[in-house]
Order: structure tokens, then sequence, then C-alpha cells
């Protein structure tokens, strides 16, 4: 991994810019002492690691509006920060840079019910802005597997997804409007209550951008009624191929379950013997959930389970009650805490065209095989975003550069098939030097046009999503 | 001169000596410029997956043969595109790229999201003939930014669309609609958002002029035994009695084909009301989205700097959709940081200010 050389000029600002920030922020929230920058130095991308220069944590729109003011002035980088899960390093900072935390932004502004919207603090968690609307049967959609953590304004920097997605959209399809600061220091607001963009929808091209064309520090995001009930069937089977062509025959049969989840076997066996959850024994296990009344739920159930039988499975179990769903969820939901527990792992999410999945396994397995490393597979598969965990041990030399290159070819494998490089955890530094194998120069000049254009001097979270190469001519302008 | 490919499209852009009209199927005249640049003739599905729900097609494809192709396998696009023909009065053939580049989005956009919620990728040439393609052929995309929600609903002035791809999803089994009249705008807008705040998956809640009052709709689908369900339960929780189909009249707007000139308007639903009853000079309403989507028809052009003096308040915006309306901007004017962003925007995607000028921003 390649960062630009840190820039000593930047570096020899420090004390300057600390007593600038001092004189706009209360004491507690610029924090300069190295071991407490070090609070800053990774996201879930632990792999990658670099202290800060500096870190603020401010707690007003206003506050955000000085901190970029003032480091535009001084031409110092900046790198914002939700609450530091991001799997692709989208939070990683420079030697030479600002992180800018929202952590203290967590308020509920508005809740209203009759428009089904709330307006959060971008530092709000995503399980607590549900938190907030629960009591009253309403819920916020998207639901990444970090929700407990993730804040909001990491989940539309990302344009964060979740299991729950083929029906309820992912974070863009849900969220209404922002307040964003612009590098400058200019506070714009984007949407709000309404629907759909009046001009341009610059909201469209916020959400998703890694941080690189503002901060934003307030959301307005859509609620909804909670349904009457869910529940899954699981359905295991005795090839990957055959699971495959299930999914496209449960989605071609007009059933639009609200998560299809597919574990194959080294996925199984590792959950099973971490969360003792009573999966079959199978190559190949499906988790399909349905919503709405009871009587919704079975003829669902039923219709889905009959498109299974079709196709020989080796056991079909459908949740009865409560306490048979959460058994069947127990297991998916402690896949990576499973995977955790055998060796260290790097979790990719590739999309590809839901008609691959057969043909793509097939193929990541000889991949693993070629490099000597395990792979298990777990992903949303109804939408087609894999989520293959390649295994390696990070205190063996070599071995982190050998799951980065089998992560690597992997990926191509997506784009080569018709899909693309990531489908949910985003680009930021460990995809940014694959991108050229999805676009075109054109295509990126095109994107880089945006980030131009918000940010002309390219201070915001800079080295990342762009090859450095490509990026380069914007990046020293 | 009859474009058949992307590259005619692009050496077309690249010769273009002055400003251009991007001309689909002509539903939509748009006056102004005397140059156009057709696209009717990139025409044609790609690539049609079921299993996938996933359609490619190029963007001068007619819509009618869209939905034939999705038809016969019972999908459909579900943000069900308005056909603004009988609103505008105008012939021609609605084509798949002049729905992507309005972002036209009908009742159902209520539920499952708007046209740019279902693109999944673009490509596009640029104001300088360059070829452009963002987002693709798979439902969950975050590589890279998304330009594809840039491109929808910027009726061309970032880029000639030459090629769509979308999601599509499963028609209904059952379609069930429960209607009731009431007195006024903001009893009708109460019983849109009880309905959907109910669990019962509502995707349509519009209301239209009735006599002195609204006579409102509210649509449940899918299969059919949990449409009956559903139905039963909203009857009962909100008073309704089972109506007529009105769906398609409501997301073609044809109630106010009569009106010269017509405004659109988004607000929160709850601040229907209040703008209704600070409006005057409309002859006719109908209202969308629970009350989020405004049609409001009239014979002055001065309906549409109302509609947006009072969006500039109470937030929101109105489009100016049908009738000359001279000086004024059609689209809601942004405050100054925001109209530099998208000058900007279109600065760098149209360098020379060729597509479409004058049509937005």
């Amino acid at each position: 991994m390649h960062m630009p050389t840190p820039d000593a000029r930047i570096m020899a600002l420090k004390a300057a810019l600390a007593a600038r920030l001092r004189a706009v922020l209360p004491a507690d929230a610029v924090i300069d002492d190295l071991a407490e920058t070090r609070a800053y130095e990774c996201d879930g991308l632990s792999a990658y690691k670099c202290p800060p220069m500096l870190a603020v944590l401010p707690a007003t729109t206003a506050e955000v509006s000085d901190v970029l003011r003032i480091c535009h002035e001084m031409n110092v980088p900046v790198v914002p920060r939700g609450s530091g899960t991001s799997l692709a390093g989208g939070a990683m900072p420079t030697a030479d840079s600002v992180v800018l935390g929202v952590a203290r932004l967590n308020a509920v502004l508005e809740t209203d019910y009759a428009d089904r919207i709330i307006r959060v603090q971008s530092g709000r968690t995503n399980l607590s802005v549900t938190g907030a609307v629960a009591e009253d049967g309403f819920f916020y959609a998207p639901d990444p597997s970090s929700q407990l953590a993730c804040a909001i304004a990491g989940n539309v920097a990302m344009n964060s997804g979740g299991a729950h997605c083929l029906k309820y959209g992912v974070t863009t399809n849900n969220l209404l409007g922002v307040t964003l600061v612009l590098m400058d220091g200019t506070v714009v607001e984007l949407g709000g209550g309404h629907l759909d963009a009046g001009e341009l929808d610059l909201l469209g091209v916020i959400c998703g951008s890694e941080g690189q064309l503002g901060v934003v520090t307030e959301a307005t995001l859509r609620i909804l009624a909670k349904p009457e009930g869910a529940r899954p069937v699981l359905i295991g089977f005795d090839s990957n191929a055959v699971a495959g062509a299930c999914v496209s025959d449960i989605i071609k049969a007009g059933v639009l379950p609200v998560a299809i989840e597919f574990m194959d076997r080294p996925c199984i066996v590792a959950c099973e013997a971490f969360a003792k959850a009573g999966y079959p024994d199978c190559e190949a296990l499906l988790i399909v959930e349905v919503e709405g009344s009871d009587a919704e739920i079975d003829h669902q159930l039923g219709l889905i389970s009959a498109i299974a039988q079709r196709h020989d499975p080796v056991e079909v179990r459908e949740a009865r009650d409560a306490d048979e769903a959460a058994r069947i969820w127990l297991g998916r939901k402690s896949a990576f805490g499973a995977m955790g527990q055998i060796n260290d792992y790097m979790c990719l999410d590739g999309t590809i065209p839901v008609t691959e999945l057969p043909r793509v396994l097939d193929r990541i397995g000889a991949l693993s095989q070629e490099y000597g490393l395990d792979v298990a597979n777990v992903f949303h598969a109804g939408d087609g975003n894999m989520h293959p965990l390649i295994l390696y041990d990070a205190n063996t030399p070599g071995q982190l550069e050998l799951c980065e290159a089998l992560g690597a070819a992997i990926l191509k494998l997506c784009v080569e098939v018709g899909g693309c490089l990531t489908g949910e955890h985003g680009v930021g530094i460990e995809k940014r030097d694959l991108m050229a194998v999805q676009f075109d120069p054109a295509d990126l000049t095109a994107q880089m046009a945006v980030k131009d254009v918000f940010d002309p001097k390219w201070l915001l979270n800079a080295a990342k999503v762009f090859p450095l190469d490509a990026s380069a001519t914007h990046r020293a302008a | 001169m009859t474009l058949q490919t992307e590259d005619d499209v692009a050496d077309f852009v690249r010769a273009a000596k002055g400003p251009v009209a991007v001309r689909g199927g002509g539903t939509r005249a748009q006056g102004g410029v005397d140059e156009t640049l057709p696209v009717a003739g990139l025409s044609g599905i790609t690539l049609y997956e079921p299993g996938a729900l996933t359609l490619v097609a190029k963007a001068g494809t007619p819509m009618t043969e869209i939905e034939t192709a999705l038809a016969a396998e019972r999908q459909q696009l579900a943000f069900e595109p308005m056909d603004h023909r009988a609103l505008l009065g105008t012939a021609g053939v609605p084509t798949i790229g002049g729905v992507v580049a309005t972002n036209a989005s009908g009742p159902r956009r209520i539920q499952v999201g708007a046209c740019r919620d279902h693109l999944l990728g673009v490509r596009f040439v640029d104001g300088s003939g360059t070829v452009v393609k963002n987002g693709g052929r798979v439902m969950k995309n975050v590589t890279g930014y998304d330009l594809v929600k840039l491109l929808a609903g910027s009726y061309g002035t970032l880029g000639v669309l030459t090629e769509v791809s979308l999601k599509v999803l499963p028609l209904p089994e059952r379609v069930a609609t429960l209607t009731t009249v009431v007195p006024d705008a903001a009893a009708a807008v109460r019983i849109l958002s009880d309905a959907l705040g109910s669990p019962y998956d509502v995707t349509g809640a519009a209301a239209a002029q009735d006599g002195d009052g609204f006579r409102v709709h509210v649509r449940v689908e899918g299969f059919d035994d949990s449409v009956g369900y559903r139905a039963a339960q909203l009857r009962d929780l909100l008073h309704l009695d089972d109506g007529a189909d009105p769906w398609a009249d409501l997301r073609d707007v044809t109630a106010l084909g009569d009106c010269p000139f017509v405004v659109r308007v988004s607000v929160r639903p709850s601040q229907a009301a209040a703008l209704l009853s600070r409006m005057d000079g409309m002859d006719r309403v109908q209202l969308d989205w629970s009350g989020g989507l405004i049609w409001l028809g009239g014979a002055e052009a001065a309906l549409l700097a109302q509609a947006q003096a009072i969006c500039a308040d109470i937030g929101g915006h109105a489009t100016g959709i049908k009738g000359d309306f001279g000086p004024l901007p059609r689209f809601q004017p942004q405050p100054a940081p925001l109209a530099a962003i998208s000058a900007g925007l279109r600065a760098k995607f149209d360098p020379r200010g060729i597509l479409n000028p004058g049509v937005m921003g």
C-alpha cells in the first residue's frame, strides 16, 4: 500500500494550526498529543496504520465549518471520520492530516411520523436511529453488520448497505437530505423532508463519495412502518450451483424476500463450530427471510419452500416462532466472529450478477487452491453482493501480501463477469489501485471532475478512491 | 442524419459548432435551440435477465418495447414512469432515455423509490464528445462516485445518455384500491399519511379533486391473499371503500391536460395543505406521494413564481412542466453556493455549454 509522502511544510504548521483550532473549539476537542492521536491511526482495515497530525472533535455544524475553513486557509488535508468501522480504509489518516471526528454530533433533531422522516446529527450510530423510533413502530432500513457502532456520517459517505437491502435499498435510497460543510467552510443544505432533487441530484453524488466532497453534519432519513412480523426459512443444498439456481428461481417467482443470505461449506463449518446453531451438514445454505402478517409469512415461506423442493434440498427448515428464527440467524450473524476465531481474515465485497453465482464460486474455489489460502463465502445472494473471507496469518511474513493478491484476483473476476469491485464497503485505500480494472481513464476523469468542483484543492480524504497516478495532477493543482 | 451508435453520438457532439437539443421520442417539446441531436436511432434492449432483475437498453428504446418485454416475464419498471403526452398534449414515442433524463417517477415512487433509485448504470457522451460509463448492472455498487444519480434528472445537460441499466421488479398478482371523499387537502393528507404509517405496505397514496373536496386513493399490491388481507385492514383502519383503478390517470396527470400552465411541486407531505392555502390562481390540483408531490394547473404563468416563492419559504421545490414561463427559471432557484456547484459541474461535463442550454440551470 502506497500513500503520498507527508508534506513536511504542512507538518511544520502543527503548533500554529493547533492554536488556531483551539481558538474556535473547546480545549478537549483538539487532540495533538501523539499517544492520543494513535486512537485515530486506523479504522476497520487495521493492517494499515498512521497517526494523524491532529484530531478534532467538533460538536456543532458551526464548529465543523470553523475547522474546515481554517484547514482550507492553511492548506491542511482533512480526513473525516464517523465511528472508524470502515473495512476499506476510508478513515485512515495521513501523517500530515487532521482527522475530523463527528462522534460528538449525536443528537436526534426531529422525528415526524406523519412525514415518515427523522433528522439526526451525523455522528449518531445507525442502530440508535432505529432505537429512537422503534417504540412507535418505525425503523430505519439500512442495516450494515456494524450497525451497533457505525455512524450515519460513515453510512452516507460509503453508501452503506446491509442484509435487508434487497427489499429496502441501501443508504442512498433512504437518505432525503443532508447538511454538508464544504472544504472552505461553506454550509449548504441538500434535500430535506421532500422527495427528489429540484435541480441536479447533488445529494445522490454526495452519498457514496467517501468523505471526499464535504463533511455531512446532519441527515434527514426515511423511516418506515415496521412490518407486522418477519421469519426466515433455512434451506440446505448439496452444491453451490443448485443453491444459486434456487436463488434465481425465488426471484423470478415474484417473491421479494427482505433478505437472501448464502453460506458455503467452509463458512457453515466455521459458524457451526463457533455458534452451534444446528445447521445441516451440506455444501451450501440459504437463509431467506420474508415479512408480513403470520398468514402472509406462511404463504410466502410456502412458495419459497415449494421452489426449494424442486431443487432437491438436503433440508428445508421453516421458522415457526421467534426462537427458531433467532437460531437460524445465529450462525449467519456470528460468521465474521467465527472466522476471526480461526485466523486473520480479509473480507471482500465485490458484487456480481446473481446468475453468475455458481460459476464465480467455482472460480473462487480454484483461486483459493492456487494461492494456498482458504476462502469462506457468506453473502447477500439476492443482490449478488459477495463477501469472500480470505483466511491468512498476519504473523507469517508474506501472507498479507499473498492474501491481497488473491483478493485482487477475486475482485477482477467479479468485474470480468459483469459486476463491480465493491458493493457496500467502498473503495478507500483498499481497492483504490484496482479502479482501473473496472473503469477507463475517461470514467475516472469524469468522477474526479466532481471532486474538482466540490474541493478544488483536493484537501478532503484525497489519497483515496482514485489510483494515485490518476489523481496526481488533480491533487497537485 | 441518423445516429445509430454511441460512436455516432460522440462524433456528432465533437463536430457540433453550437447548441444542440437532445431529442429522444419527442414527447416533451423543447424550444430555443434549432439543431437537434436525435437519440431515437440508438434503440433496443441489449440485456434482460429476469432472474437477476436487471434490464439494459439503449437510450432511444421506446417504453412500449421495454414494457412488453418485461410483461412477458411478469415484471415491470416499479417506479411507474409517467407518460407526458396526455398532460402536454404532445405526440411522439416515450423512450427510456427520456424517462431517465427527467427522473420520471409515478405513484409507486412513495414505496419503491424514484427512477434514480432503480437506475443501476449509465453510459453517456459528455459535452466534449467523450464516452463515459458509471455504475453497472448489479444491484449493489459503491465503486467510485455515483454519477448515475447525477445523470438521472439532469435533463441532458451533463451528457447525452446512450445506454441505461435498470433494476426491474415482479408484477403484482393483484392490485386493490381503496377510496373515500374528504372535504379538503389537509384531511386527504392525514388519511394518506396514516395509510403509509401502517404496516400494510401501501404502494400508492394520492388524491384527486372531487367537487369541492378531494377523492383519496390508497393502493396495495402483491399476492392475492395478502392484498385481500391488507386491503381489509386498511378499509377498517381508515374507513375507506373499495374503488376502481385510477392509477394510470393519476400517473399521467391527465386531469390537468386542459390547463395551459402546469407546475410540479415537491414538499414535505405535511406542508401540502399550507402550500395550497397560500396559492391563488390555480384551477386544478392533484396530490400524490401522500401530499409530497403536488400538481398545480392554471391559466397564468405566474403560478410558477408563486409556488417557487412559497417553496423558498417552507422548503421543497417547484418546476414548470407545461406552458411558456418566459424569463422565469423553470427550476427552483438554488442558494448561491449550490447554484455555483451545479454550474461548476455543467462546466466540467459540458465545457462549451452546448447540451440543452437553457433547459436547466
